[in-house]
């Protein structure tokens, strides 16, 4: 388990030095990056003009995310087919014309119970999921669907440029950064050597030119130490200020005990709060849904994250692309695409077959929170009955790569937010009684967790 | 003086005894063996490891440990792959399920938590049996057991289910044609569809005889209710409705005739509009039912018998000739006129295993139409059926018995002629005991088959007749178990599973239109024609009747003559033996739980064992003594019990108040060795003594050698004139004297002028009057003192258990204990005029010694203690650390985590309540219970802390329940309504004893209760201002 120091202000300062330093190296990447990006976008705008003869591929695209996604992929077999070339591949193999598309894809149900040979064999070959039918889409809709299907794909040669480029740069900053401190080192040793030195040589021209020293001088009168040691005053102050001041240390040191703030273990599956909780702003509460309810907050089943990563089974990127820092640590889209992979594995999702084996293993992640058992804790109290965010005590998870600890757990804390916290009694009618009369009580408007009696012990320790 | 010699032994007088010359010379008498520890000089001399290299170890060692300590642990959450939606960690789940093992049967709710079932809850829907004993409370540890077998075994060893499958069908098949019987011995299960598979069963292999057999038999009240109805059943009774009962020897309180009574008889003893019931006991043990009653008559079995043929001549005004002692017969004269002024609001039972006795009774019943008794909806929660299994013995005996299919039965601890069972079953072709534990005998038989706990099956009951219930389990086998009913079905060739069977068998014989999920979800089900009163009109039935029967009450008794004169003549030679079950342990399904060891009986106050209950005056002719040593333990003799030759060797002898002159008493459910750990191996088997499946036997008590040591938590017996612990009056002072007169509040000194005590205070008062505060009252006239609060808060708490050594050392940890106390005069009243009396100091000191002593036949009182949550908590101020406070809410909180053990609050504390944790009881070989391994450990409560060792634990009024309650209203944003607020004592009290709230809600019945003319506190006088409360005892002792 990693340990934080209590008192670390000089890493605080290293870390603020880095900060600064990566802020300016940061924008400085930012722009060689933008020529890149802007030649894959050129390339993309390209292909889609390419591939369109009768319809929008641009609005196909978006036609397509909204309405197919989450069952089709261009390129890969999904809950159904995958959907690139679709129209030419059927007309080739089967013989079928968009008319055959536009009827199936507003009404595939109707086919299938009219026995139509094709629609029977896909229903068949798909494990009999019927695909829902979108009466809504109109012809044109379709045919910039089937535009943006005939579309070849950008090939994803500008970003794997691009990963190149930055994990170079990213070598770089943390090389430079070394070799300023070694040189500074290196100066300030240099600096004590030639001290040293010229103190020598000065002393030896002293000798050399019969200069005496006074030091016969120096022994008749009594030594500072001496005098130090003679006045007992002093020694007893002296004395009583070093064992304050040993104690105050002492206490500091002895009072990070037990207390992990900033842990942040290496799970089993490098889950980016970052990607899911920042970049697709997804609620805390879809994975942790029993925060609401329950006492814990429950790490989410694996069958909540197929949910989504049933279709979503590689990473595609947030849409400015991944940024330097992230290609600095290997965050790339290959390595959040095999975290996927890593829970396929575990829920045991055959991705050929788009079906599940029953061979799981659970993943064992290394719990951060580590909440004695004395003390009882209930997330819905504060998340449902009192509305706080989860970013008040969680830290800003969103921007969080790895999960870490961002409040010290300790008993104090808590105490400190139920003395300053206002307890939210608006339509609640459990408290309207109590607030009433605890408020003519106190003659306050508001009242604070501590004074509905949220500082007894028995409300946390029993 | 010089002279003077001193001496060590007498062999150094002698100056030439060489051994004291040789002691003389040499420092140690023995040489030490040092070469064994240092091990042969070749290899020590050969060694590199220099005493230096050995420091260095040790020095490296203990660096890397303390260093090694500076690093948390690293914890692992592990989630469900696929969640099931039902579950959500952290939330508790109930399910409605029954237990039915053959002598418990009712209706409870099952607590679990993330899929463990962690606690037994009463099931508030169920119209009967829906109140738990401390038996049921416990059952859910027994499901943790860890000596509970894993599979199932073939001659003791390790087998496959499909292996045993094979071999039992093939030799089931083998025996279809011929002569010989296949025999299904087995409990009482009361389940229509278990009942209609064995017909099924039967069916197939033809010869099949199903033989029902209960360890404690009721052999005599089913006979007696046969042959009087045609059914074999049991009467039912609501002793609510009855204004007089009279029992003779029927512990109706614990189990008799299946138990589940007393809530019943505890709504019909709280005084309401100046009527509560009298409850009068003829009786020889000093039984739960008999400490209830008000006014209590210790006489022998034979003459309750002859008292109840006298009784039923006196109903019937004809003559029967008894010849009993002056006051017995007076005794039954006035029970006599008391019931004909009853009419048919007296009810009569019995518990005399005597099938004449039984009849006498249910006629005596019919006689007075008393409408407490319905025979027109009987129970069939008891079917044992003792000739059968007599001849069972016989037939295997003689070799007729091809097969013996057993299950929820161990004959060979119950029989008292287990030999003879052994030597049949030796003689049987295929014989397979199903069963969750190793025992006696799955010793004998060829193939074990392990069963499911009932938690962990499917199941049905019909309780009573028309109440169905559902067993579901709730939880998944924890081995490789199967129960007997998936069993059969499978041994019949039938592919289904049970689950299906019982459904299939609702959905086309019970329900009706009635949907089988719902039933399920409620785990009962009543037919129609029984929720439109189908009691009430049984019982108007009687009531019209009554009169009618009254005329012709001569031809209905005509058979019955001869029953009475039998029982009148019953004879009444030399010491009457009266075997009986304790409300711990009955009979000894779930002798190796733990908690139910270490279950203080509720009228001995002894855990870990079983005696023979002796009375004084023959204690003290036979020499035989009770002694408290010097660390305050309770000893006793020991004796020898022989039963028609049949001896009990070293039984342990407890001299026991008000057991009548001329008779002993021995529990039954103890003495089992097979299968069990050693910490509970305790207590002798009675099972031996039980010849004819009769309850009463002659015996003769020799005195043996040597001292027993009892753990009996309650050493000091009796009152001591105390009268302001327990506050107790009469229903005629009750009804006619204000309540200052027989609840007196006490009073003290305030500046020279005596006040009542409530008034006077030290320190300034917290108002109290916002948010909640919780009180409890314990209504001492509803208590029966049944214990099914002390392990339902075992449950709920985490309390450990500590053992008999400990228990015996006053270390036990119960949170809530019963305390008993006997009256050493006659009654109460008579010990507070008699201390009150005293005069002068030797007058005090020798009175206050005859006190110690219990009456003869004393009255008896119950009080259930627990932390008072004094508002003047005299622990709170006395504690060093702060670690115990109170809060506005009423309850006195306790941080284990900062409790440092100075154990100054349990001394501080009036109530003695505080309990120490001496040692980590979780995790320790020494405590060899259920809190040190995987298994037992899954009954912990995961909202409650464990304690550990070196703090003081005690009752929180189940805070973490009232926490989740107002948790559960600001979710839901509401107000709390009276009722949701619990504990676990007062969920688990079925009798109303213990009912708790909120003070501060107006409408709660708590706060009515805390304004009732009978709410005291205890040791009002000490100022500790309690928020629990009692309600003064009310005996109904007006004679008339």
């Amino acid at each position: 388990m990693k340990k934080v120091l209590y008192r670390h202000q000089i890493s605080k300062l290293f870390a603020f030095a880095l900060v600064v330093y990566l802020l300016f190296s940061n924008s400085l990447f930012a722009q060689e990056e933008s020529p890149e990006q802007n030649a894959a976008a050129a390339t993309e705008v390209a292909a889609e003009q390419a591939g369109s003869d009768s319809g929008d591929a641009a609005k196909g695209k978006q036609l397509f995310n909204q309405n197919c996604a989450a069952c089709h992929a261009l390129n890969r077999k999904m809950t159904g087919p995958a959907l690139a070339n679709v129209e030419t591949r059927l007309a080739e193999d089967e013989g079928l014309d968009r008319e055959w598309l536009y009827t199936w894809i507003k009404n595939s149900a109707g086919m299938i119970s009219s026995g139509d040979a094709y629609a029977n064999k896909v229903y068949a070959e798909y494990n009999q999921a019927a695909m829902t039918a979108f009466p809504t889409l109109s012809n044109a809709d379709i045919d910039n669907i089937l535009a943006y299907t005939a579309a070849t794909p950008p090939a994803p040669v500008a970003a794997a440029a691009t990963t190149a480029a930055s994990e170079g740069g990213g070598d770089s900053s943390g090389i430079t950064n070394e070799i300023i401190l070694g040189a500074l080192v290196m100066v300030f040793a240099l600096l004590v050597m030639m001290l040293f030195l010229v103190n020598n040589t000065l002393q030896r021209i002293a000798e050399a030119n019969g200069v005496v020293m006074e030091k016969d001088k120096a022994v008749k009168r009594t030594p500072l130490w001496k005098a130090f040691a003679h006045n007992q005053f002093l020694v007893l102050v002296s004395s009583i200020f070093l064992l304050l001041a040993s104690a105050y240390f002492a206490y500091g040191w002895m009072m990070q005990v037990g207390i992990d703030q900033g842990y942040a273990p290496i799970q089993p599956i490098h889950y980016s709060h970052k990607v899911h909780a920042g970049d697709n702003k997804i609620e805390c509460k879809y994975c942790h849904s029993s925060a609401r309810v329950s006492k814990h907050s429950g790490i989410p089943s694996l069958n909540v994250c197929m949910n989504c990563h049933k279709s979503i089974y590689e990473y595609k990127g947030n849409p400015e692309g991944p940024s330097p820092e992230d290609l600095a640590n290997g965050y790339t889209n290959e390595f959040y695409t095999g975290e996927i992979k890593k829970l396929y594995k575990a829920v045991g999702w055959d991705e050929e077959n788009q079906k599940y084996t029953g061979e799981s293993q659970p993943v064992e992640w290394v719990r951060i929170h580590n909440l004695p058992d004395l003390a009882y804790f209930n997330h819905s109290q504060h998340v449902s009955v009192a509305g706080i965010e989860c970013q008040t005590c969680h830290g800003p998870v969103e921007e969080m790569e790895i999960m870490y600890q961002y409040s010290s757990l300790t008993m104090g804390w808590c105490i400190n937010c139920h003395r300053e916290t206002n307890v939210k009694v608006e339509d609640n009618a459990y408290y309207a009684k109590i607030h009433e009369e605890l408020s003519k009580k106190y003659g306050v408007e508001n009242l604070t967790a501590a004074q509905m009696g949220g500082l007894e012990c028995g409300k946390c320790h029993y | 003086m010089a002279s003077k010699k001193y001496w060590k032994s007498e062999a150094e007088l002698n100056p030439n005894d060489s051994i004291v010359e040789t002691l003389r010379q040499n420092e140690f008498p023995e040489e030490i063996p040092v070469d064994e520890f240092l091990g042969d000089k070749e290899n020590l001399s050969a060694s590199t490891t220099n005493r230096r290299d050995f420091l260095k170890y040790v020095g490296f060692s203990t660096a890397a440990a303390s260093l090694a300590a500076c690093e948390g642990p690293v914890r692992k959450s592990i989630p469900y792959v696929i969640k099931p939606e039902q579950i959500i960690p952290g939330i508790a789940n109930y399910y409605a399920t029954t237990i039915a093992d053959g002598y418990d049967f009712a209706s409870i709710l099952i607590k679990t938590r993330e899929g463990r079932p962690i606690k037994v809850e009463n099931n508030k829907d169920a119209k009967t049996n829906g109140n738990s004993n401390a038996r049921i409370q416990a059952s859910v540890l027994s499901l943790y057991d860890s000596t509970r077998l894993q599979g199932p075994l073939a001659n003791g060893e390790p087998a496959e289910w499909t292996a045993i499958d094979t071999s039992v069908k093939n030799k089931l098949e083998a025996l279809k044609g011929s002569e010989k019987q296949i025999v299904l011995l087995t409990q009482t299960y009361a389940s229509p569809s278990t009942s209609k598979l064995i017909s099924e069963f039967k069916e197939v292999y033809g010869n099949v005889n199903h033989i029902a057999y209960d360890a404690i038999s009721e052999d005599a009240a089913l006979t007696a209710f046969e042959a009087k109805f045609g059914e074999r059943a049991l009467p039912t009774y609501d002793f609510e409705k009855a204004d007089i009962i009279v029992s003779f020897g029927a512990d109706f309180l614990a189990d008799w005739q299946g138990g589940g009574y007393d809530s019943g008889y505890s709504k019909g003893r709280i005084p309401k509009k100046g009527k509560m019931s009298r409850h009068i006991q003829f009786e020889s043990n000093m039984s739960l039912t008999g400490a209830n009653a008000d006014k209590r008559i210790a006489i022998k079995p034979s003459e309750q018998k002859k008292a109840l043929a006298s009784l039923f001549g006196k109903l019937n005004n004809s003559s029967v000739n008894v010849d009993l002692s002056e006051n017995i017969s007076k005794a039954v004269d006035d029970v006599a006129a008391e019931i004909r002024k009853a009419g048919n609001k007296a009810v009569v039972v019995t518990g005399l295993d005597d099938v004449n006795a039984q009849a006498v009774t249910l006629s005596i019943n019919e006689m007075l139409g008393s409408i407490a008794y319905s025979p027109s909806v009987p129970r069939y929660i008891r079917q044992g059926n003792s000739q059968a299994v007599n001849k069972l013995i016989q037939d295997m005996n003689s070799g007729k018995v091809g097969a013996l299919i057993m299950d929820g039965v161990n004959p060979m601890y119950t029989l008292p002629n287990a030999t003879e069972f052994s030597e049949g079953v030796a003689k049987v072709d295929l014989s397979v005991t199903f069963s969750t534990n190793w025992n006696e005998t799955t010793e004998i038989t060829e193939f074990t088959a392990a069963a499911n706990h009932f938690l962990e099956s499917w199941g049905d009951a019909e309780l009573v007749k028309g109440y169905y219930s559902l067993i579901q389990p709730t939880i998944k086998e924890l081995f490789d178990t199967r129960q007997f009913q998936q069993s059969l079905l499978q041994w019949m060739g039938s592919d289904l599973s049970y689950y299906d069977y019982i459904k299939e068998t609702w959905n086309s014989g019970i329900l009706g239109d009635a949907s089988w999920n719902k039933a399920l979800h409620d785990g009962v089900f009543v037919l129609e024609s029984n929720t439109e009163g189908g009691t009430s009109a049984t019982n108007n039935r009687s009531g019209n009747q009554t009169m009618e029967q009254q005329s012709e009450a001569n031809t209905a008794i005509a058979p019955i003559s001869s029953a009475v004169s039998s029982l009148a003549n019953a004879s009444a030679d030399g010491m009457e033996l009266i075997l009986y079950p304790k409300i711990g342990m009955g009979d000894g399904k779930q002798a190796n739980n733990p908690w139910l060891q270490e279950f203080p009986d509720p009228i001995s106050r002894v855990s870990w064992d079983n005696y023979v209950t002796v009375s004084r005056a023959d204690a003290s002719s036979l020499g035989l003594i009770n002694e408290n040593v010097a660390n305050g333990g309770l000893n006793g003799s020991y004796a020898k019990l022989t039963v028609n030759g049949v001896a009990l060797e070293n039984v342990p002898v407890l001299i026991q108040p008000g057991q009548a002159a001329g008779t002993v008493g021995l529990s039954f459910g103890y003495g089992r060795q097979v299968g069990m750990k050693t910490e509970m191996q305790t207590g002798v088997n009675a099972y031996a003594l039980y010849q004819g499946f009769n309850s009463i036997q002659n015996v003769t008590l020799e005195k043996a050698t040597g001292m027993h040591e009892f753990a009996c938590i309650q050493l000091h017996n009796t009152l001591m004139g105390r009268g302001d612990i327990i506050k107790e009056t009469t229903l005629e002072i009750f009804n006619t004297k204000d309540h200052s007169e027989w609840n007196h509040v006490p009073q003290v000194s305030l500046n020279h002028q005596e006040v009542p005590a409530t008034t006077v205070d030290l320190w300034d008062s917290f108002d109290r009057s916002i948010g909640h505060h919780f009180n409890m009252s314990i209504d001492l006239n509803a208590c029966t003192g049944c214990g099914a609060c002390v392990i339902a808060c075992h449950a709920e708490n985490n309390v450990p258990v500590v053992g008999k050594e400990e228990v015996r050392k006053s270390r036990d940890m119960h949170w809530l204990r019963i305390d008993r106390y006997y009256s050493s005069e006659d009654t109460f009243d008579q010990d507070n005029t008699k201390k009150d009396e005293f005069s002068g100091a030797s007058q005090t000191k020798s009175g206050f010694e005859e006190m110690e002593q219990a009456a003869v036949n004393p009255q008896v009182a119950f009080q259930p203690v627990m932390c008072q949550h004094c508002n003047h908590a005299p622990c709170e101020t006395v504690c060093p650390v702060a670690a115990t406070s109170h809060s506005r809410q009423g309850q006195n909180h306790m941080a284990y985590n900062r409790c440092v053990g100075t154990r100054y609050c349990a001394n501080n504390c009036p109530y003695k309540v505080r309990r120490f944790n001496w040692f980590l009881l979780n995790n320790n070989e020494e405590f060899d219970y259920h809190f040190n391994n995987d298994l037992g450990k899954m009954v912990i409560n995961p909202d409650v802390t464990v304690r550990s060792r070196g703090v003081i634990e005690k009752c929180s009024l189940c805070i973490q329940m009232t926490q989740k309650t107002i948790l559960d209203a600001k979710r839901e944003g509401r107000v709390i309504v009276d009722g949701e607020f619990q504990t676990a004592c007062s969920n688990a009290c079925s009798n109303g004893a213990i009912v708790f709230g909120d003070s501060n809600d107006e409408e709660s019945q708590v706060t009515e209760l805390k304004k009732d003319d009978r709410m005291y506190h205890l040791l009002e006088s000490v100022g500790t201002k309690p928020n629990v409360f009692y309600q003064v005892k009310v005996r109904n002792t007006n004679e008339a």
